[in-house]
């Protein structure tokens, strides 16, 4: 396998970064940089180590970084997270206040270890600790209980205080979105795998409204609507389709809609990438735009429920009026 | 019987696994033997709608809305209170 990271590697240009991994040659990880300047989200080294792990120690190929912003690698934990060497003898500065390095969580012990060591790091006021809490928690939780990865969630953050941002990637080499859901529903290709993962009351372990005992299926949707409300992007790359939630047009005013059907948010829908046998999911999350914790919980009630009676609507038997 | 939240999750309540053990060896117990079971959660600040649903799902299911009747949720944050009726509200509309 190839992957390059570059010196712009965010969500806006994340197609782009998708297609320098070439997944050929499984055994191997080639890890190439920009030769000047590094700089990628949290998702992409989430994503990185996730493979690294994928491969022997030794096929692990990440030298000759040359950027000069190469240390940032080492700060964000990749060489650890590779079982490489770093090249960096630097002093490392206390991190609080800007990042969480790649963690590899592997239980629900170590992810609420993870949550409750990470908020004091970030520095974040109580009301926004909650929203980072929360989307960690869900997304973490749905690698332990549906991507069977053997080597579990890769975790990073980095909270952008310039423009009051939190950038969050997690990655997994597990089954995938299209197995996971496959269990429950017979789907008929990526793209509605990724709509039914995003939708409220869907989940793979059940065809039944309300879910499991464990199971509602709506961790991904409860996200998605933070973004959308914080008008931030959101990505979903699994397999060899990438769907991205769109920024919201800053010149629209008020409170927006919280579709069920992700594929009527602001979005771009990406097939054909280059496969990836796992999940990628990064979000941004911009702390100044996002209303109350509470009153985005509210909003996201309202649409769950319309969703739920929607679907019921849909499958009951009405009135058939005949000549 | 009442039930300090805080002691079993912490301040952030997320962890399902704590969740389910707490409905099966301690709620549904209770609600067998014919308590009111008080869930305080002073000290909570938040709650992933998967706990409060591993927590109370099955619940619903079996008792209907007549839960609310036996289970009550004492000292909430807005945002706990707001995760609870969310799983109240999608669960009743599923029955």
């Amino acid at each position: 396998m190839k992957i390059h990271l570059s010196n712009s590697d965010f969500l806006r240009t994340f197609e782009r970064f998708v297609r320098t991994f070439d997944p050929s040659e499984p055994h191997v990880l080639d890890v190439t940089t920009h030769d000047k300047w590094v700089s990628v989200h949290p998702a992409v080294l989430a994503m990185v180590a996730a493979l690294g792990r994928q491969v022997p120690k030794e096929n692990v190929r990440l030298d000759d970084v040359t950027a000069a912003s190469g240390h940032y690698l080492d700060r964000m934990g990749l060489f650890a997270a590779l079982g490489k060497e770093s090249p960096y003898s630097i002093v490392k500065h206390e991190s609080a206040g800007r990042f969480i390095p790649l963690t590899q969580i592997r239980t629900s012990q170590e992810q609420t270890r993870f949550i409750s060591e990470m908020i004091p790091i970030l520095h974040l006021l109580p009301d926004q600790a909650d929203a980072i809490k929360y989307v960690v928690g869900e997304l973490v939780r749905n690698v332990l209980e549906h991507a069977e990865a053997s080597s579990g969630a890769f975790v990073a953050l980095q909270y952008h205080s310039k423009n009051n941002m939190v950038r969050l990637g997690i990655a997994d080499t597990g089954i995938g979105i299209m197995s996971s859901i496959s269990r429950s529903w017979r789907i008929r290709g990526e793209a509605e795998a990724i709509r039914l993962a995003l939708t409220p009351g869907v989940t793979g372990t059940t065809r039944r409204e309300g879910g499991t005992e464990t199971n509602a299926g709506a961790g991904l949707f409860f996200i998605k609507s933070m973004a959308v409300v914080s008008r931030d992007q959101f990505v979903i790359y699994s397999g060899s389709g990438l769907y991205k939630l769109l920024m919201r047009d800053k010149r629209i005013k008020g409170f927006p809609t919280l579709h069920a059907n992700p594929f009527l948010d602001r979005h771009r829908w990406t097939e054909g990438l280059p496969y990836f046998k796992g999940t990628v999911v990064a979000v941004d999350l911009s702390l100044g735009q996002t209303p109350e914790f509470v009153a985005l919980l509210a909003a996201i009630r309202a649409a769950y429920s319309s969703a739920i009676r929607e679907r019921k609507k849909a499958g009951v038997k009405m009135p058939r009026f005949i000549d | 019987m009442t039930i300090d939240m805080e002691s079993v999750v912490g301040s952030f309540a997320e962890n399902k696994d704590l969740a389910r053990d707490l409905r099966r060896q301690s709620i549904e117990p209770a609600l067998a033997a014919g308590e009111t079971v008080i869930l305080n959660f002073a000290g909570v600040t938040g709650a992933t709608q998967s706990f409060v649903h591993a927590m109370m799902s099955e619940l619903i299911r079996t008792y209907g809305e007549d839960l609310f009747d036996k289970v009550l949720f004492q000292k909430c944050s807005a945002a706990v209170q707001e995760v609870v009726e969310t799983v109240a509200e999608y669960m009743l509309e599923s029955l």
